[in-house]
């Protein structure tokens, strides 16, 4: 029988304060790095045209931004996009004078450019998005809506099945991993698109998900383990249900490869996120949600926890335990 | 449940799955545009609808553009506007094109393969206003130009000569309204439903003017004076103007203080196309009466045709009874004068000569246009005008090709994924892989029958959705089989610890998967097309997930425990 890591026994909790600084040590640059750059937002959110091309002949980039400048078009970013002779213009900026809401008038220009530069007939538009900067303000806000709405049902979710202890725990964890995402997304510089929201919010699920199965774990053997200390519970449940972490992630990361490398370009950002949401997701159920839940359950122990929190606990603070303890004895 | 009745369950569900997934035809009734009889059209029902992203199209998102005409009750109008693209999308015969109103103020049109983005969007956006004016024959314009020259020379505006085709600077300082007004491209249609504001403001105006009727219009080298002039032919009302300084002359006549300069009752129109003089390009300039005779809204009929005698596009139109009436009244009334026909504020083709009483037939010839824009525009008459011109606030066009494109890549994706999938169960579970990998082949097919069950439209995020899922679908029978394992370990029997995984596996299996339904509801609620189509097939390949793993794996277990019941070793 193949089996990875079975009966592992190792002392998650008691490195917990290393995973904080590594994680810190990369997430705050990273964020660091994002308030200089900005995310980089697709024209979706920040409205604008962007217009995809196909031409017979490849043409110098500069050639097409000149254009594009003669048509009162400027700062459009010009973007080499798969195949040679294949291009993606984004006119973040409406032509000036117009009304930007009236996307046509931008998109025409950018079409005018084209036909002077790559001559008329001579490439074929596959791909166009014009948004309005109402438009795109609207999406925006329904993003973040989306985003923050979930946040709450899941909460909700959460409390009922488990106590709100758990639930406290798994969206701070949650947190976590929408600012590492963020983050992420900064550092690679990734287009944010109602696509790559998607792809944040199915990580949040995924994530959700990786903490749950090392809750319902808790839970089940702080019934089964009576005597146990709260800590080595977490311990034991970890490292119980590890071989499924890995097995499960292994899997969902060979699609999201598949994914990056055959899916084209339209896609990728999406796989990139949920390949990094992954790995984010892993550890902070490992070494957010569980720690926390700690925390948590030390300060206002629950009924399920009591008992668990050493000798002594509701008179004494409990012990801070560095050492490593035999787990599942 | 009895394994019997367990095998029968997942056949019935196969058997639906299937059923749903093989193309068929079906009737759609429907009613003749024409004649309004209901009939019966066959149609191949494809099972999986395709997203505008994945089989390429049109997606526009469309507002009521109020910058040159301002709504009186935009909640009416819209819902007119709506009715009106309704018309001219039936019959521009797109199959499936979607078009509702969104909110309060918007637009949703969905063409599905649109070949040609720019027709299409003209048809949507055309105001297809038509109207009948009879032209000025009081040389009103003649004699309000020096007016009006004296009004720009007061607010220094110089003559640049007959090349002034670039703005000047003082234009672009002055010439503010020239972005409200149609631009030489023609796309912007220019409503002539109400006169411009300006014009009873100056009501006063014409006073002043009429000291200056002795001047003729070439005298004393104002700006307007050296670029407008009559026309040849006679034709009262006729102007003409170089079609290099169309737009600054444009722009100019609509500078407030300018437009004051004309007496009441006559209005200033562009003809829609320019014309050739020699060698010499030109605009043509109307002086029309205020008031249309008629306009569009009596319209009944409308056909495209190639007039026998031109060999160019002309469009004929009927009239309703109401309409003829009214109409008949009036040529009878013009006989002899020029009759100018106005669509969407352009002039079509030189104003012809009313000969005698017109009744409820007519024509409108364009000038080179081709058949199918005649066709177009009988089209957009028939279903009527718009109440107000609409603006494009949101467009997305895909090609055909790149959703072709797109279809290739993401199955290519999923052969791979699935495979590296399929190796991995296989590898580290063995036989119990297999028939994990049985379920996973259950699950691609429950998934795929599911969205065309619920209708679900299959778009790009979708297919990568679909993709994902098959990595993440697997994590149930994981959950289950290390289950199992761990009884196994802990000295459990092989049926024993297939029971006791499977339960065990249950709580954590729901309350992780009730969470991801809860992130893709609000996806869905909150997403647009593509995004939406992600969220679908998510909470799809959920519930398809939940199905595979707990009840087809662990039939696939009682059978194989019923085969061999006294197995001392699962392999897994």
């Amino acid at each position: 029988m193949l089996r990875f890591f079975a009966n592992a026994k190792y002392d998650f909790i008691g490195v917990r304060r290393w995973a904080y600084g590594v994680t810190a040590a990369l997430i705050l640059p990273s964020l660091l790095v994002l308030l200089v750059r900005g995310l980089n937002y697709s024209i979706e959110f920040t409205g604008g045209t962007l217009v995809q091309v196909r031409s017979h002949k490849a043409v110098d980039v500069a050639d097409i931004r000149t254009g594009l400048d003669r048509e009162g078009i400027h700062g459009a970013e010009i973007q080499n996009f798969g195949a040679p002779g294949e291009y993606v213009i984004r006119a973040r900026v409406a032509k000036p004078g117009t009304d930007a809401n009236d996307t046509q008038v931008t998109a025409a220009a950018v079409n005018q450019a084209l036909d002077a530069v790559l001559g008329a007939g001579n490439y074929t538009v596959i791909r166009t998005e014009a948004v309005g900067p109402k438009v795109g303000g609207e999406l925006r806000q329904k993003a973040f809506l989306a985003i923050f709405l979930s946040f709450f049902a899941v909460l909700a979710y959460l409390a009922y099945r488990f106590e709100w202890r758990f639930g406290l725990a798994a969206i701070l964890a949650t947190a976590h991993d929408i600012i590492a995402t963020i983050a992420f997304i900064g550092v690679m510089h990734l287009e944010v698109s109602l696509t790559v929201v998607a792809a944040v919010l199915s990580m949040v699920g995924y994530s959700l998900n990786d903490t749950i199965i090392i809750f319902d774990r808790v839970r089940e053997n702080l019934l089964k383990h009576k005597k146990m200390r709260f800590e080595d519970i977490l311990n034991l449940s970890i490292n119980e249900t590890l071989p499924r972490s890995i097995l499960t992630h292994g899997t969902t990361l060979s699609t999201l490869l598949a994914l990056i490398f055959f899916a084209g370009e339209v896609i990728r950002p999406f796989a990139l996120v949920m390949f990094f949401g992954v790995f984010t997701g892993t550890f902070s159920s490992i070494y957010i949600a569980s720690p926390v839940l700690m925390a948590i359950e030390r300060r206002w122990p629950g009924a399920l926890a009591r008992g668990h929190m050493g000798p002594a606990a509701a008179a004494t603070p409990a012990p801070t335990g560095r050492k490593v303890q035999p787990v599942g004895s | 449940m009895s394994i019997r009745t367990r095998i029968l369950v997942i056949l019935a569900l196969i058997a639906l799955s299937v059923f749903y997934l093989i193309p068929r035809d079906v009737t759609v009734r429907e009613r003749d545009l024409q004649t309004g009889v209901m009939h019966d059209r066959t149609e191949k029902r494809m099972p999986l609808k395709l997203g505008l992203d994945l089989q390429g199209g049109m997606h526009l998102a469309l507002e009521l553009d109020q910058s040159k005409q301002v709504s009186a009750d935009p909640g009416r109008d819209l819902d007119l506007a709506l009715t009106v693209l309704r018309k001219r999308i039936d019959e521009f015969g797109v199959s499936e094109p979607v078009i509702q109103k969104v909110g309060d103020e918007r637009i949703v049109v969905e063409l599905p393969g649109i070949d040609d983005p720019a027709r299409a969007k003209s048809i949507v956006q055309r105001s297809a206003f038509l109207e009948f004016r009879i032209t000025d024959e009081t040389n009103a314009l003649e004699k309000a130009i020096p007016g009006m020259d004296r009004v720009l020379r007061q607010m220094g505006v110089r003559a640049e000569g007959a090349a002034a085709g670039k703005p000047s600077a003082v234009e672009q300082l002055l010439g503010g309204d020239s972005a409200s007004k149609p631009a030489p491209k023609g796309a912007a249609p220019d409503t002539a439903k109400k006169p411009a504001p300006s014009r009873s403001e100056g009501a006063a105006a014409p006073d002043t003017t009429s000291a200056d009727t002795a001047t003729a219009a070439n005298v004393g080298g104002g700006v307007l004076a050296g670029l407008i002039q009559p026309a040849a032919g006679g034709t009262p009302g006729e102007y003409m103007v170089p079609e290099t300084a169309f737009p600054r002359v444009d722009s100019l006549l609509n500078l407030p203080n300018v437009a004051r300069q004309l007496p009441r009752g006559v209005t200033l129109r562009w003809s829609s196309t320019p014309t050739s003089v020699g060698v010499e390009s030109y605009r043509f300039l109307y002086a029309l009466e205020d008031k249309p005779i008629i306009t569009g809204s009596n319209l009944e009929d409308a056909q495209a045709q190639i007039d026998p005698l031109t060999n160019g596009p002309i469009v004929t139109f009927q009239l309703d009874r109401a309409g003829g009436r009214k109409f008949g009244n009036e040529t009878a009334r013009h006989v002899g004068d020029y009759m100018a026909i106005l669509l969407d504020g352009r002039a079509q083709g030189r104003p012809p000569v009313i000969q005698s009483r017109i009744a409820r037939n007519g024509q409108i010839t364009l000038q080179g246009r081709t058949l199918q824009e005649a066709q177009d525009l009988a089209l957009t008459l028939k279903a009527g005008a718009l109440p107000i011109p609409l603006k494009i606030v949101e467009e997305r066009q895909v090609g055909a090709s790149l959703g072709a494109d797109s279809i290739q890549k993401g199955i290519t994706a999923g052969i791979v994924g699935t495979a590296l999938v399929v190796l991995i169960m296989l590898t580290y579970y063995r036989l119990s892989g297999a028939l994990a990998v049985a379920a996973l082949a259950l699950y691609i097919l429950f998934t795929l029958g599911g969205l065309s069950l619920m209708d679900a439209t299959l778009t790009l995020p979708g297919l990568a959705g679909i993709v994902l899922s098959i990595g993440i679908a697997v994590d149930a029978n994981v959950l289950i089989f290390e289950r199992i394992r761990e009884e196994l370990q802990h000295g459990k029997t092989v049926r024993l610890a297939v029971d006791e995984g499977f339960k065990h596996a249950m709580n954590a299996i729901v309350d992780s998967n009730v969470s991801t339904v809860l992130t893709a509801l609000f996806l869905f609620q909150f997403g647009t097309g593509p995004v939406k189509g992600f969220a679908v097939t998510l909470i799809m390949g959920i519930a398809a997930s939940m199905i595979t793993a707990v009840f087809v794996t662990r039939t696939f277990y009682m059978v194989w425990l019923d085969r061999r019941p006294t197995m001392a070793t699962l392999s897994i």
